[in-house]
């Protein structure tokens, strides 16, 4: 084992340059700590972003395909029809054989759950207010596995009987009502019917909360004039993040449109991936300034070890032992870097975690042990130090003794 | 006789800058036999090659020209790895300045060179190092930084370090160069007296014409070339 002669004089020549060891492994110490920083408020916003995103919507919306004005003679090049060919206006269109559909949606690879749903717009009264709202009707049951509304009860309880309704809080707010009392959903047409309200939901932005009221499927139906039949089909993917893959399936399944929650929110999910780019390139250039300090110490070390380095090549280690001497050096100062910086970084990510705090007012993010990250950031700052005294090993390995010895 | 000589150069030339307007012949054909166990002396005026052809003979430095045989084996155009090889296994150096590393106690300077070839961990190396500490006289002073020791005590451990690996040259320039005369006479009698007791032959470089008389041949070096060569009978 001649390993241990290398190891034993690079932790001497470490000691020996006491304040500049001090120096550099705290400088390590900083870049490993703000990665960890970044990585947590990243991890905090994003999770908190989707949690907000997904969290009041289905993963995937399997509806029926748009209506397209198709002209009745096709244009050629040489002979174009129109100039224009106007939109037509949509219906409230619906799928037809929905049972059947759902059931293979549900067998469908990726998918968690299935819910039938009839939407449409409508009217909400109660006394003089008057709020135009969106109703949901859906099987309460099947729904909660789509999108999670019990943990969105601000008041009451969930129940979605025939004459049960769910409303947001600033709906009830501008119709003045509470769990218990009674009012009056009308449709364009004119029907109407009266719900009493079971629960108050919070859906996580006002908008949706002025908007949002849920009956069971049948009395919507009834109202939007559509009975027997739904709208969409909401889905919950086992993986939020593979909705994309899912809704492709589910369109080929159905022959429908499949929108996934990536579509819909394509803004919020391109600010994600940016996000992430840019974190991932801030992580990578402080790497560069970690790895760069580490170089430029272990450089000017060399030159200061000049004559050291040659006495050791003149009473026998060859120039791979004094590359490996310094090599190793680059490794204990990434390791102990890394060791410090994780320990500076927990405690970043502890005094900030009572500081920043998402729009809901709870913590962005909390203090996690994960120990897979700490053992990777401990493997990769090694391996870095390493990178960073290739250089200056091959220096010291190039050192010719004869003269370092007479300078 | 030169089979089993322990040093042989012929026509050992050594020229730096070779081929550019600085070029610099300083060892100009040298012819030299040392055998097993001789004590000799290297003398010469500053400038006449004296380090240029130590550090050849400690294959520090590589000859320009000529063949240089150590322990019967031409060691002249060896890699850079095979040179520090040989030198670990055959040679031991003494500097000037001691030399030892700071950053180690007395005990580790000594121990290094074992350590370097793997022995480091073994008991009887660790004793061997004890055993050469109290041999120069410092047996108190083993776990002692260099920079606690006085010039003197610096160069006993330097020679316990260049010993520790039974070398069978030792080659030493100028090793009391800047010691008062009781620290010198001390130093040059324990280089013979190990040079006595296991055999070990010495090359020292001196401009001491008082320690030269105490060798066993005496080698004047002028201008790069060998003036004169000749047997001594040491004074004492």
């Amino acid at each position: 084992m001649t390993g241990g002669f290398e190891f034993i004089v690079a932790l001497r020549f470490l000691r020996e340059g006491r304040m500049q060891t001090a120096l550099i492994i705290g400088g390590a110490a900083v870049g490993v700590g703000v990665i960890y920083f970044i990585t947590a408020i990243l991890t905090g916003v994003q999770g908190d972003l989707i949690r907000r995103v997904t969290g009041s919507q289905p993963h995937v919306v399997v509806k029926p395909l748009d209506e397209i004005a198709v002209p009745l003679i096709a244009p050629t090049d040489s002979a174009p029809r129109a100039a224009s060919v106007q939109a037509r206006p949509q219906r409230l269109t619906t799928i037809d054989g929905w049972p059947a559909l759902l059931q293979r949606a549900e067998a469908s690879p990726g998918v968690l759950a299935v819910a039938p749903v009839a939407s449409g717009g409508a009217l909400a009264v109660k006394g003089d207010s008057t709020r135009s709202v969106i109703i949901t009707g859906t099987d309460l049951h099947r729904y909660l596995r789509v999108v999670r509304l019990d943990d969105k009860v601000v008041q009451g309880a969930l129940r979605l009987e025939a004459g049960d309704a769910l409303i947001g809080i600033d709906l009830a707010k501008d119709l003045g009502a509470l769990p218990g009392d009674r009012f009056r959903v009308q449709s364009s047409d004119g029907r109407g019917e009266v719900f009493q309200i079971r629960a108050l939901l919070d859906m996580g932005s006002r908008d949706l909360n002025r908007r949002t009221v849920y009956i069971a499927l049948r009395p919507a139906q009834s109202l939007l004039n559509i009975s027997g039949r739904i709208t969409s089909i909401d889905v919950g993917a086992r993986d939020f993040m593979q909705a994309a893959e899912v809704a492709a399936r589910l369109r080929a399944l159905t022959g429908l449109q499949a929108e996934s929650w990536t579509q819909t929110n394509a803004q919020v999910f391109t600010a994600l991936g940016n996000q992430t780019i840019m974190t991932r390139l801030i992580r990578l250039f402080v790497a560069i300034v970690v790895v760069l300090g580490i170089a430029s110490v272990l450089v000017v070390s060399v030159v200061q070890k000049r004559k050291e380095i040659g006495i050791l090549r003149a009473v026998g280690a060859t120039s791979g032992q004094m590359q490996r001497v310094f090599l190793l050096q680059g490794a204990v100062v990434g390791f102990a870097g890394a060791l410090t910086g994780t320990a500076f970084g927990l405690l970043l990510v502890a005094v900030f975690s009572g500081i920043l705090r998402s729009a809901s007012g709870t913590p962005l993010f909390v203090l996690e042990f994960d120990f897979n990250l700490m053992f990777v950031v401990l493997a990769v700052a090694t391996v870095l130090g390493v990178v960073a005294s290739v250089l200056p090993a091959r220096n010291a390995a190039r050192l010719d003794p004869a003269q370092a010895i007479r300078a | 006789m030169t089979t089993t000589a322990l040093v042989s150069l012929s026509a050992l030339r050594k020229i730096y800058n070779a081929g550019q307007p600085n070029e610099q012949e300083v060892l100009h054909g040298i012819d030299l036999t040392l055998q097993p166990g001789e004590f000799t002396a290297l003398i010469g005026p500053s400038g006449s090659g004296k380090s240029t052809l130590l550090n050849i003979l400690g294959l520090l430095e590589s000859a320009s020209d000529g063949v240089y045989r150590l322990n019967g084996d031409d060691v002249t155009l060896l890699d850079d790895d095979a040179r520090t090889r040989a030198r670990h296994a055959t040679l031991g150096f003494i500097f000037q300045f001691h030399h030892l590393l700071p950053a180690f106690s007395a005990l580790e300077n000594v121990m290094l060179p074992a350590m370097m070839g793997g022995e480091g961990a073994q008991a009887d190396t660790r004793q061997r190092a004890e055993g050469l500490l109290d041999a120069v006289g410092l047996r108190d002073a083993y776990h002692k930084k260099p920079a606690a020791l006085s010039g003197g005590m610096q160069q006993r451990v330097a020679i316990a370090r260049a010993l520790i690996r039974a070398p069978r040259l030792v080659l030493a320039d100028e090793p009391t160069g800047n010691l008062d005369t009781r620290s010198s006479d001390g130093i040059f009698e324990l280089l013979r007296r190990f040079n006595r007791e296991q055999g070990t032959a010495f090359m020292v470089v001196t401009h001491d014409p008082r320690l030269a008389a105490r060798c066993d041949r005496i080698i004047e070096l002028v201008d790069g070339r060998i003036a004169t060569d000749r047997a001594n009978v040491p004074v004492t």
